[in-house]
């Protein structure tokens, strides 16, 4: 009885003006991320572009077999790999820069610090391009100050040895200053008795930031790390793209970009299908497998 | 301001030595952050290139360059293609992800879960670039301006920010507008909206700044149609150029350099040109990005 009538009262309250001002905006979400879903259909035939789907004959897993077998791929797994390590190592660096930030009394140096650091998160990869040409290629600032001194040229953007360690300094160029305000963030939000009690009884300012701050800051950092593991294959394509060059191509070359080159570049369709597709599923297992774990360790879900 | 007077004297050594080198760090971060921007400025403005010189302040002060590029061909018309998929892009992922976030915070509404749902998921799905690529090709986007925008208008993660921030607006103002008997849309631009702008500032400055600052789109999509270059694809090619080039002189051959090399000026002012709206309407919306991360992570 009381159930019949609870539903009849939400079924009186269903408002579909509601739903109809949501449909298009639906239908957009649809196109732009549900149907690409369907070309995943692509991999398990031989697509030539501008055929209709049907006539291309049926591969079934021919191009997941060629995946696993091919050297590019482990080769471009690799890169992955190795920039994902590297940035994984260097996730305390945000932290430990928003606790030195912290450190600064003087607020208005510390907004000058906190705006300039946060600028470069704000310009494209264009940019930074275009920047770290002027700067490094081989008519850029570096060099011509290497010759003023009389001391040897150096090609930075066409070295393959420095490819691993430059793409990271520029990334963290680009993105430290911005990481570090979610500490920061965290940093406001601890509780200053805590402060107080630590001073009571005894502590410097470097114990309250060993023991207070640090300690308030692990959790936001435990999240970012899963998030980080999660999103390990996803390096993405923008830097890579705008740094590659022959010379560095097998080092830089990134999952994402190898995806760019053999789909768009040499047009082979399936392949390129199959190789992101598996990439999307490697990093939704990616996703819930670090989500449980966050689950057990924390009591709670990172996503 | 007291307080530290008072501190100071009981301040350690250790601590005055560590505070000393605490503000030289980031004294030379701010440095490294800022100088490659300020190094360009400064060439960008310099009358000729001696290498060593200009480093610090110009060599020699001339606006030449900017005069030249202004004579650019298409410069005019990338600028203008540029500010347009900024200003339209803005205001269409504003307007869409305002209207859903407001949707979904409403129980009434039918399939509110599954649409809801059916939205988070895509923040983790993705077909890849070549399915998309191929989906934007048949909806007929390809070598349109509106494909700058329109795969943009809904964004899953501003319409769950929007979506939060409604909901813990109180419900009453609206209540009695609805008794009222106004409509959706009055109540939502009317009322729900100025309530909102905290969080719609936030996201019109992140989704103008995604913007223009985009250039994939424009290499991928719409590389054939010159009228719809963008500033960012304009220097993007200046920089291919200029890269080839310094790698052919890499290799050590000779080439015939009037022919592929674009003046050195000119692609430092082209570079100073696209990230001057950013550079000049940053310090001011500086807040807003700050804050948004920060709704981010409540949420998060």
């Amino acid at each position: 009885m009381t159930m019949a009538a609870k539903t009849n009262r939400r079924h009186k309250r269903k408002r579909w003006d509601l739903f109809f001002v949501a449909l298009p905006f639906m239908a957009l979400v649809f196109i732009f991320c549900y149907l690409p879903l369907f070309g995943w259909a692509l991999s398990f035939v031989e697509y030539r572009p501008g055929t209709p789907f049907l006539q291309n004959p049926f591969v079934g897993l021919k191009y997941f077999r060629l995946i696993l077998t091919s050297r590019d791929i482990r080769r471009v797994m690799e890169n992955t790999l190795i920039f994902a390590f590297i940035n994984f190592l260097l996730l305390p660096l945000p932290m430990v820069f928003a606790i030195l930030l912290n450190e600064i009394g003087n607020s208005g140096f510390r907004k000058v610090a906190q705006t300039m650091t946060t600028l470069p998160h704000f310009i494209s990869w264009i940019i930074v391009y275009s920047l770290a040409f002027a700067i490094f290629s081989t008519e850029g600032l570096l060099n011509e100050l290497l010759n003023v001194f009389h001391l040897k040229g150096q090609k930075v953007l066409q070295d393959r040895d420095a490819v691993y360690w430059f793409q990271t300094c520029i990334s963290q160029w680009k993105s430290l200053g911005w990481s570090s305000i979610i500490y920061m963030a965290a940093i406001a939000g601890i509780d200053q008795e805590l402060y107080e009690a630590a001073t009571v009884d005894g502590a410097g300012k470097f114990r309250s930031a060993l023991h207070v701050t640090l300690p308030g800051l692990i959790p936001t950092f435990i999240v970012i790390a899963l998030l980080a593991v999660a999103n390990f294959i996803n390096s993405g394509l923008d830097q890579y793209f705008m740094f590659q060059n022959t010379v560095v191509m097998k080092r830089i070359e990134v999952l994402d970009l190898y995806t760019y080159r053999v789909g768009l570049q040499k047009q082979d369709y399936s392949y390129s299908t199959a190789v992101g597709m598996l990439k999307s599923l490697i990093s939704l297992i990616m996703l819930f497998v670090t989500n449980a774990i966050a689950k057990h360790v924390r009591g709670e879900s990172i996503v | 301001m007291k307080d530290s007077r008072k501190n100071k004297i009981r301040v350690s050594a250790g601590r005055r030595i560590f505070l000393a080198l605490n503000y030289l760090f980031f004294t030379l971060i701010i440095i490294i952050c800022s100088y490659p921007l300020w190094y360009v400025f400064v060439q960008s403005l310099s009358k000729e290139f001696v290498a060593g010189k200009g480093v610090i302040v110009p060599n020699g002060f001339t606006l030449r360059n900017y005069q030249q590029v202004m004579k650019l061909k298409g410069i005019g018309n990338a600028f203008k293609i540029s500010a347009l998929r900024t200003v339209l892009g803005c205001l269409i992922t504003v307007t869409s992800c305002m209207i859903l976030g407001y949707l979904f915070s409403k129980q009434e509404m039918p399939f509110r879960k599954l649409m809801y749902r059916g939205l988070v998921i895509c923040m983790y799905v993705s077909g890849g670039l070549i399915p998309y690529y191929l989906t934007v090709k048949m909806v007929g986007l390809i070598n349109t301006f509106w494909v700058y925008v329109v795969p943009f208008a809904v964004s899953a993660y501003y319409v769950i920010l929007i979506k939060t921030f409604i909901e813990q607006l109180p419900a009453s103002v609206e209540e009695s507008a609805m008794l009222d008997g106004a409509g959706i849309f009055t109540i939502l631009f009317r009322i729900i909206l100025p309530m909102s702008m905290p969080i719609i500032a936030t996201i019109a400055v992140y989704a103008s700044v995604a913007q223009w600052n985009s250039w994939f789109d424009n290499h991928l999509y719409t590389g054939l149609r010159e009228d719809l270059t963008t500033l960012q694809y304009m220097l993007y090619n200046y920089l291919n150029q200029a890269e080839k080039l310094s790698q052919v002189l890499a290799e050590g051959r000779n080439i015939n350099e009037e022919q592929i090399l674009t003046p050195k000026g000119v692609r430092m002012t082209v570079t100073m040109i696209t990230v001057i709206p950013v550079l000049c309407i940053y310090p001011f919306l500086q807040r807003f990005f700050v804050k948004g991360i920060m709704i981010g992570a409540v949420k998060g």
